[in-house]
Order: C-alpha cells, then structure tokens, then sequence
C-alpha cells in the first residue's frame, strides 16, 4: 500500500539503510538515500557506484541494506542495474519469476557525472526501467575532496586548490539534469533534502513511469564544504532559495518548475558557511563573484522560461 | 544423432550459445568476434531463444551488465576480442571475485598500438590473472564442445567461476570448416537447468553483492578464490568423460600428440597446433621421435600432468603467439615451472610466432624442431628466446 507523504505515516515505515552505517555524521548522501527508500513502495534492488555511500554502507560482514544491493566499480552502477533489470525481464518472460520490482542505482557525482557518463547514458538510452539517483555533492569526496565536473566554479578543492593565481575551479559545472533530460528519458528531476515532500513526491512519480528516469539530488558534504556537521538540510535549503540548486522536472520533455521560492537569495547566502568559498570573498574576486552571481540568474531565468514555454 | 555441417568458427560458438539458451547476453562488436553476436542477435530476433539481449555501449558495460544479470540470478553469456577484453580488464576480476559463472566466447586478436585486428594470443593472456577459468580451442569443434562444456564446467556448484573460451581470430573465427553439431536436445540435457546460488532476485532474502573488504580478511577471499581454481581440473576431467559419452569426442587436460616415446616436442596452443600435428608426422615419418602437447585448460594451469606428459622428453620448444616483452612469453612461464620440480629436464626453448595474425608456415615448425633435434643430440642452445618468421 502506498505510503502518504505525512511524517505520522513515514515514520512507521522501516528503513531499509539502517543506522549503523559508517558515513560521517551530518552527511546528506543517506539522508537523500532515506528519503529516496522511504518513497519507495515497491521492493526494490539497488546497484551502487563506488564512492563514499557504498564503502560506509557494507563493510566486511556488515551491510546496512536492508534491499538487495549490488555493488561493482566505479563507472557502471547504470549498467550493473541494467543487467539485474534485464535478468528480471528475462526470467518474468520465461514464466521463471513473477510480480513488480523497482530497479535504482545510485552514485554520487564522480560516478554519475564524470567517469559513470557514458554507462548512465548507454543505460537510459537502452530505455531500462530503472531510476537512477546522483548524490551530488560537488566532488571527489571518498578520496578527498577532488574536483569533478559537478564542482561548482570557483569551489576550492584539492586538485584546484584556490592559489595566488587560481583562485578555484575555474570552469562552470556541467548541466546533468538537462544532459540526460536530453536522451529523451520519460522523467529528470532535481530534488533536495531540505524539501523532502517535493523529493519524495518526485521519487514517487518515477516509480509508476515506465523507463529510465534521472533524479539529482544535492547533498552537502561538511568535509568537503568546509561546513559545521549540522547544516546539511540549512545549506540544501538555501542552495534551492538562492536557485544555485532549482527545484524542477522535465517529464516527456516539459519542463516544470516544483518550487519557487518566495524570495530568491543571493547566493552568498549560500556560498558564505561555506570554507570551499572563503577566497572568493577576498576583495580581488569580487569580480568573479558578480559572475557567479550572474551565472546563477541568467540559469535561473532560463530555466523559468523553458517552464513557461513547456 | 550428430550433424555434420560446414560452418565458420565465430557460426560454431553462436550455435552452442543458442543450444545452451542462456537468459541474458552482452552484445558489442568488435572485430573478430562481431559475427558471432551478430548470429546469436538473428537467432534473438527470429525467437529461436529465450535470452534478452542487452545491446551496450561499450564492452566494460556489457561485463558489467553481465555481471548484475549474473548477480540477479540466471544464466548470463557475452562474447569478445583484443581492445575489448582490455577495457573489460577491471570487471573481469569483479566477475570472478563475485563468483558469478559467466561464459565468455574470446575471438583471440593483437593488441594495438600498432592497431592490428588480426589474431594472436595477446588479448587472453593478458587476462590470465583476472581469475577466470580458460579454455582454449585448435578449430571450430573444439570451439563448439569448449563453449558447452564451460557451462558445466563454471555452473559447478563447487565451482562457480567465469569461462573464456579462446579461439584464434579469422583463422579459425572466420574459416569454414566442417565439424559436427550435437542436437538441441542433447545440449540443453547435458547443460542442465541454471542453479541458482545467492541470487538478487530473492527478495525474501535480500543480499549484498561487492563488500567492502579490508586487511583483515581480503587475503583469506583471495586465498578461497585460488583453493576453488584448484578444483577445476578434477571438474573439467569429469565433464569431459560425460561430453565424451554424449559426443564420442575426447578431452582432456592438454592433448598430448604422439608425446610417449618423444625425444622432442613442441608445445603449442590453439589453430597452429593442427599445422604443427603434420609437421610432427613429417619428423616421425623420417625416424625422429617428434610431439607435440597443445594445452587446453589454461588456467587453472596442470602443472604435474604436463611435467609428467614432457618430463621424458630431451628438449621441447614452447611456440607463443603473444610476449611478455623483456621476459619470456607467457605459456613458456608456465612450462618451465611445470618442469622445474623435475630432476631430469629437457632442454627448453622459447620462440615467438604469428604476433599480430602473422602466418605460421610448416617451415617455421619444422626449422623448430630441426633446432630441437641438434639440442636432443647435445646440440648448444643458442638463443632461448626468438622471434620466428621475422621478416628480413
């Protein structure tokens, strides 16, 4: 029976990645993975990238899964899952086995954007029924804060290292959402922690469409944010406010708008807890911070308008 | 009752596939292999099988697909050659490491750079530690029986490890040659229905499949993953002896050709072994006690059977299509330690042929084993490694 979207309901659901597991404390990546599970109504098996989520959730003897959960390397939890959701299919077809079974995958943004692309993009072009669920915390976290193609610009991480001559990343962080909206995929979505009904709402929705569907969810990673360990849900709020993070969905290519906030923020609202950002607030970056600025309003302006057209 | 047919070898294994109808198969082309998805793709789309096939897009995605199919419970084939194999190198490990039976027609083919699409032994012996059980195949029928027996072979329930079946690239992938076909019948009986083991698909049971394993107890899988290779050989004998009495085809460990009573052999794997077979006839016909052993499991490698079968002989050539470059090539490594253990040793040599689908002519052979006579005779080793049939 499907679960209603009230705490009262939720909370006697179990949770299938228990307490127990090893990432650190204040981490968004299983708050998402809770929430994502907590929406899901169906049984469901789970492939996993390498990265900070699968080497703290199944250690050894241990695992926190409460779902079969697979994990095999690094760039291809699409295409593990793909190969599960194509045995499924073959056996159901063959009489061998019966009922429903909801396939995911989930990677964080070194898996999803950089080195998993081509198995993300081979996987939804193969039109499996699957959803696939990027944590994106904005780099290389598991091995120490590296930058990948989700960093945002100007971000400092270790292997762009803000210097006397560079200050950050100096590129503007890849469109994922929009990248596999564009493979024609029946549903992409960006959600946050901090607006759990309109993230579980939208994981909901996946779970009755046929096909491959995206979901990008931003998780705050205080090691790598050079944040207090207690603001993952303050800083996904306000990365939605200040639309550095919209809330959106393209679902069969239209494109709609799930949250607006009431009073847009600037993003150094965003940016200012956040250690990964201190140089930029040095006087000889203000330049760039008024281009990141604009960066975040032109995309925010675009965005509203793809919305208005549909 | 058994069909004679005319068929190419890439036609062989795609027709064993279909006979075994797995659930699952990874497609990608790549040549030589292309052809023989390609087939098993027609037999897919004209409902000649029951498998879904999962057309990726590369050859690491179609391990790794292979791999969850595998994971989720059911029968799981794919099929590859050089580049491709290379860039499966990472989930070949993961295959075996998970235990999951896959099988794996390889279409042996040269490495690049330089790009070359023709066939040598590289692309497989490049594979040989990624803890896969290895079959090699002379022609199209031992192709054909390879592909069947791995099934049973790595379904074995004290088994259950990945297969690659190797087959040398055009010459044997792509000639016609005549062999016979079992019935589908026969096949699907001596396969058997897919066991199960720890299977995703179990929702009752959930399970964690690729832990996170540290100092304190990866050493203890490993050693557990070389404990099982050392049970193949036993398995491997015991389905050859069932396949003999359904096909009247034998198999064994190695084949030992005219070996007994030799005073030189040559060991030699896979197409170049039949032409080396007449040139050991030639020598024998002349009054020279010439053999020859062609290796079939590879890996696990048999060692005392193989020192046993060439530990009477005075000096043996290893002939290998693929190099260790600066060392010695790979099937020479594993005959001088196979021998080693022996007090009294032939003399061994290593020469390198055929790199890159160079041909091996009967001249090649016989200058070998002329060499091999001198040694025999107290004759000076005077290179223990070379190239043959080098251009000048």
């Amino acid at each position: 029976m499907a679960t209603g979207l009230t705490l009262k309901e939720l909370s006697k659901k179990e949770e299938l990645l228990t307490h127990g597991h090893r990432m650190c404390a204040g981490c968004g990546a299983p708050i998402a993975v809770k929430m994502v599970l907590l929406a899901t109504d169906y049984p469901v098996i789970a492939s996993n990238a390498t990265g900070c989520l699968e080497v703290s959730s199944c250690i050894s003897e241990y695992t926190a899964w409460k779902i079969p959960w697979i994990h095999t390397a690094f760039e291809n939890a699409a295409a593990t899952i793909s190969g599960v959701e194509t045995m499924f299919r073959s056996l159901k077809k063959q009489g061998k086995i019966g009922g429903e079974v909801k396939f995911m995958a989930f990677g964080g943004d070194g898996g999803t954007y950089d080195i998993g692309l081509q198995s993300l993009s081979g996987a939804m072009e193969r039109g499996h029924d699957m959803l696939y669920v990027c944590y994106d915390n904005g780099a290389y976290m598991n091995t120490g804060i590296q930058r990948s193609s989700a960093t945002p610009m100007g971000a400092d991480t270790t292997t762009c290292p803000a210097g006397s001559v560079i200050p950050g990343k100096p590129q503007k962080r890849k469109n994922l959402t929009k990248i596999m909206a564009a493979h024609n995929i029946p549903f992409s979505a960006q959600a946050s922690p901090s607006h759990w009904t309109d993230l579980m709402k939208k994981v909901k929705k996946a779970h009755e469409i046929k096909g491959p569907k995206f979901l990008n969810i931003i998780a705050p990673c205080n090691r790598g944010w050079r944040s207090k360990t207690n603001d993952a849900i303050m800083l996904s709020r306000l990365a939605v406010n200040t639309c550095y993070w919209p809330l959106y969905e393209i679902e069969d290519g239209v494109t709609k708008i799930t949250y607006t906030p009431k009073e847009k923020k600037p993003l150094v609202d965003f940016m200012k807890p956040q250690g990964r950002f201190k140089h930029l607030f040095a006087p000889e970056n203000e330049e760039l911070m008024k281009i990141l600025q604009g960066q975040v309003d032109s995309d925010w302006e675009k965005l509203k308008r793809e919305a208005e057209h549909g | 009752m058994a069909k004679v047919v005319a068929v190419t070898g890439n036609e062989a294994c795609a027709n064993a596939l279909r006979q075994v109808n797995p659930d699952v198969c990874g497609v990608y082309p790549i040549t030589p292999q292309t052809d023989m998805m390609q087939k098993y793709a027609s037999f897919v789309s004209n409902g000649k099988v029951d498998t879904e096939i999962i057309l990726v897009e590369s050859e690491h995605s179609s391990m790794s697909a292979c791999i969850g199919a595998a994971a989720a419970g059911g029968r799981v084939v794919t099929a590859t050659s050089s580049q491709g194999l290379a860039l499966m190198w990472e989930m070949l490990h993961i295959a075996s490491g998970d235990r999951l039976p896959i099988i794996m027609p390889v279409v042996n083919r040269a490495l690049s750079a330089p790009l070359n699409i023709h066939g040598d032994h590289s692309d497989a012996m490049g594979a040989r530690d990624t803890g896969w059980i290895q079959l090699w195949s002379e022609n199209a029928q031992d192709a054909y029986d390879n592909t069947i027996q791995a099934f049973r072979i790595g379904e074995h329930m004290d088994i259950r490890l990945p297969v690659m079946v190797c087959l040398d690239g055009f010459i044997i992938s792509h000639s016609i040659e005549r062999m016979e076909y079992l019935e589908d019948e026969e096949v699907k009986g001596f396969v058997g229905e897919y066991k199960n083991f720890l299977p995703l698909l179990d929702l009752d049971k959930p399970k964690s499949y690729g832990p996170l394993i540290l100092p304190d107890l990866f050493h203890e899988y490993k050693k557990a993953q070389h404990e099982t290779m050392l049970k193949v050989k036993d398995v491997v004998l015991k389905v050859a002896a069932d396949f003999e009495k359904l096909s009247g085809r034998k198999y064994g460990l190695f084949e030992s050709y005219r070996l007994d009573d030799a005073d030189i052999a040559l060991v030699i794997l896979n197409s170049a072994a039949g032409t080396s077979k007449d040139i050991v006839d030639g020598f024998r016909a002349r009054g020279i006690k010439a053999g020859l052993l062609k290796p079939r499991l590879f890996r696990p490698f048999p060692y005392e059977e193989v020192a046993e079968a060439l530990g009477n002989t005075k000096a043996v050539c290893v002939m290998d299509r693929s190099d260790s470059f600066g060392g010695y090539g790979p099937v020479f490594m594993e005959i001088s330690s196979a021998l080693y253990p022996l007090k009294e040793r032939p003399v061994l040599i290593n020469r390198i042929y055929g790199l890159g689908g160079r041909d091996y002519l009967p001249e090649h052979g016989e200058a070998v084993l002329n060499e091999l006579d001198e040694i025999a005779k107290g004759g000076k080793v005077e290179k223990y490694k070379e190239y043959i049939g080098v251009r000048e």
